[in-house]
């Protein structure tokens, strides 16, 4: 299972770096959610891949699944949204303001 | 007994920022009153908190009195006083200077403005290190907002390059806390020190490679050479009195490299030990030469005023780099010093290119501007300064900062990169104010002077000169206090350089012995 999540990471970051590096404001948004997608997995991990433990200390079992990195990965999954949400919103009114879905705002079809 | 002051620079902003979204569709004055309220009410407290700090030992507030290692819990050291006054003070004024008429290009510019304290506020006192990262994303989101104030294509491309470029850096952050939470099982910046001395050999290489990442992710905060191209368009571009207030974000970046890299990564930090020594000096350095040629290079002055901001952070680091107390001290120095007068030039180069309808801030004649001694004089003050030369404080604080790094292994290099870029600064600087004070095209004589030669110069009101003045006058405050200053900063670089302070005054007296015990064996 290890090699699976792992591998699983990797290829969401591959792809997220990869489109980041577009030059258009659309497939840059799509790689900026990959990644984040792809970091809320990394840090549920962060608390181990584990299979059958309860999620609160009862009180025969010793071992337990660890609550934190849920905490941590519900604060990023929220601000994460909220990021995403503006990004898309700012493109949109770059589109609007410099005509073109470049990053750059290099204009590709000039007004004719 | 719980000092509650110490959440107040964070409850005021939040407060007063939600007071000001009900009150959006009100006159503005409201909205401004309830600003500079709040901004005058965060000043007062951090001056008490800074007394407080001076005198006593580091204090902490536990949130919601969860014990230490498990809650959340804000930490004020003199560092941490330091900067929350350095900020409120700023703010107020930024706010004073925006109050004029820049805060009328849109809504929401007093909440977002609120909210960007707080989240300044919550990143120079949390002790958590997954609690900065909700402090980081808070000061950006409302930076975003306010670099984008008022439009217009060159800012919303600026803009976007900033937003996508923190949004990445945000996502490595988490990647970076990840990997030391998933090792150390801790997020409480203390007790992540005490466990990183603990740490064992093998779990070396992703220690230091998790401290590596959020040093990528601080550095894009400060600005350091690979990742500060995004700051010239985002600080130039933007309105004065946010590129005002911006010159302490990057100070945020710096403040930490400072806190993280002297705590969690400090030399007795095992297995994380001086995680950053051979890294940060040649990486400033590099920023320092990068912003003394961008600031050559630039035909605007608020371009100038941008890379000097890049230079000003290069020169901290640079010296921060050594990892010794006495450099650090001095970097304490220069660090207002340095903030309130890039802030001060920002506004000066806005009174500037207000009365120069054609040209703007640009290097280019224009005719006169409407205030030629007010103006001048302001302009003169502001480069006399930040270029370094006596009397005012840019020249004490160059001063300690050379000669305290004189023994460190960098010398020749920060001796040389400081003094040849303060050179080059002054260089351009007088250039600068050559051009757009004496360098003047008569009045009907070209074209586009005919073509706006009825264009009224606005003059300006004393309110609108008095907050770049009052920043200025911070400047000979500097000098003058300049002993008390100098005590103040040993005494800060004392708690900084050595983190055993810190994590008793976390997590309880004894607790700091694995640092001892790593220190010991080495």
């Amino acid at each position: 299972m290890e090699w699976l999540v792992s591998a699983c990471f990797g290829v969401m970051i591959a792809c997220g770096v990869y489109l980041v590096l577009r030059a258009r404001t659309f497939p840059v948004i799509l790689g900026l959610t990959l990644m984040g997608y792809a970091v809320n997995l990394f840090l549920f991990l962060t608390g181990r891949l584990h299979t059958n433990l309860p999620d609160i200390i009862s009180g025969s079992q010793t071992q337990y699944a660890d609550p934190l990195p849920q905490a941590l990965v519900l604060t990023a999954i929220v601000i994460g949204f909220a990021m995403i949400a503006f990004v898309v919103v700012l493109s949109l009114r770059a589109l609007g303001e410099l005509d073109t879905d470049h990053v750059d705002g290099h204009n590709d079809n000039p007004p004719s | 007994m719980i000092n509650h002051l110490i959440v107040g620079p964070l409850l005021l902003p939040l407060f007063m920022g939600t007071m000001i979204i009900l009150n959006t569709n009100q006159p503005i004055a409201r909205r401004r009153i309830l600003g500079l309220c709040s901004c005058l009410a965060v000043l007062v407290i951090s001056i008490i908190l800074l007394f407080q700090s001076t005198v006593g030992p580091i204090q902490t507030y536990v949130l919601g009195d969860w014990p230490t290692p498990f809650g959340i819990v804000m930490v004020l050291d003199r560092l941490s006083a330091m900067m929350l006054c350095i900020t409120a003070l700023l703010a107020l004024i930024c706010l004073a200077y925006a109050a004029r008429g820049t805060d009328r290009q849109g809504k929401n510019f007093h909440a977002l403005f609120q909210f960007q304290l707080l989240g300044i506020n919550g990143a120079f006192l949390t002790g958590d290190i997954f609690n900065l990262f909700v402090f980081f994303e808070i000061m950006l989101l409302s930076s975003y907002g306010l670099v984008l104030h008022g439009g217009g294509g060159l800012r919303t491309r600026a803009g976007m390059h900033y937003v996508m470029l923190n949004l990445v850096g945000s996502s490595i952050f988490l990647v970076g806390v990840g990997i030391l939470y998933a090792l150390l099982g801790t997020l409480n910046m203390a007790d992540l020190a005490v466990r990183m001395a603990l740490a064992p050999a093998e779990n070396a290489a992703l220690l230091q490679a998790a401290g590596l990442i959020l040093f990528a992710v601080f550095a894009l905060k400060a600005a350091l050479l690979p990742l500060c191209f995004w700051l010239p368009d985002a600080y130039g571009f933007t309105s004065a009195p946010v590129a005002a207030l911006f010159a302490v974000m990057t100070k945020v970046g710096v403040y930490v490299i400072l806190r993280v890299y002297c705590l969690i990564f400090s030399d007795f930090a095992g297995v994380g030990a001086g995680l950053l020594n051979t890294w940060l000096l040649p990486a400033a350095l590099i920023t320092l030469a990068a912003g003394a040629a961008g600031v050559a290079g630039s035909r605007d002055l608020r371009r100038i005023t941008a890379y000097l901001v890049i230079m000003s952070v290069g020169t901290l680091l640079a010296v921060i780099g050594t990892f010794q107390r006495e450099a650090i001290a001095a970097a304490i120095v220069y660090l207002p010093h340095t903030t309130f007068m890039t802030a001060a030039m920002f506004l000066v180069a806005d009174l500037i290119g207000r009365q120069r309808p054609d040209a703007g801030t640009g290097l280019v004649p224009d005719r006169p501007v409407g205030q030629p001694t007010l103006l001048g004089l302001l302009f003169l003050m502001a480069a006399v300064a930040i270029g370094g030369l006596p009397p005012l404080s840019g020249f004490v604080a160059k001063v300690m900062m050379l000669t305290t790094v004189k023994d460190s292994a960098g010398a020749p290099w920060i001796w040389g990169l400081v003094l040849g870029g303060g050179l080059l600064t002054l260089i351009v600087l007088g250039r600068t104010g050559s051009v757009i004070f004496w360098k003047l095209l008569p009045a009907d004589d070209t074209e586009t002077a005919r073509k706006t030669a009825h264009a009224p110069v606005p003059v300006h009101a004393t309110a609108d000169v008095f907050p770049a003045a009052a920043l200025l006058v911070i400047s000979p405050l500097l000098v003058i206090f300049g002993g008390m200053i100098t005590e103040f900063a040993f005494a800060a670089a004392d708690h900084v350089i050595n983190p055993v302070h810190y994590i008793e005054a976390v997590l309880g007296p004894d607790r700091s012995f694995p640092l001892l015990l790593s220190s010991g064996g080495e």
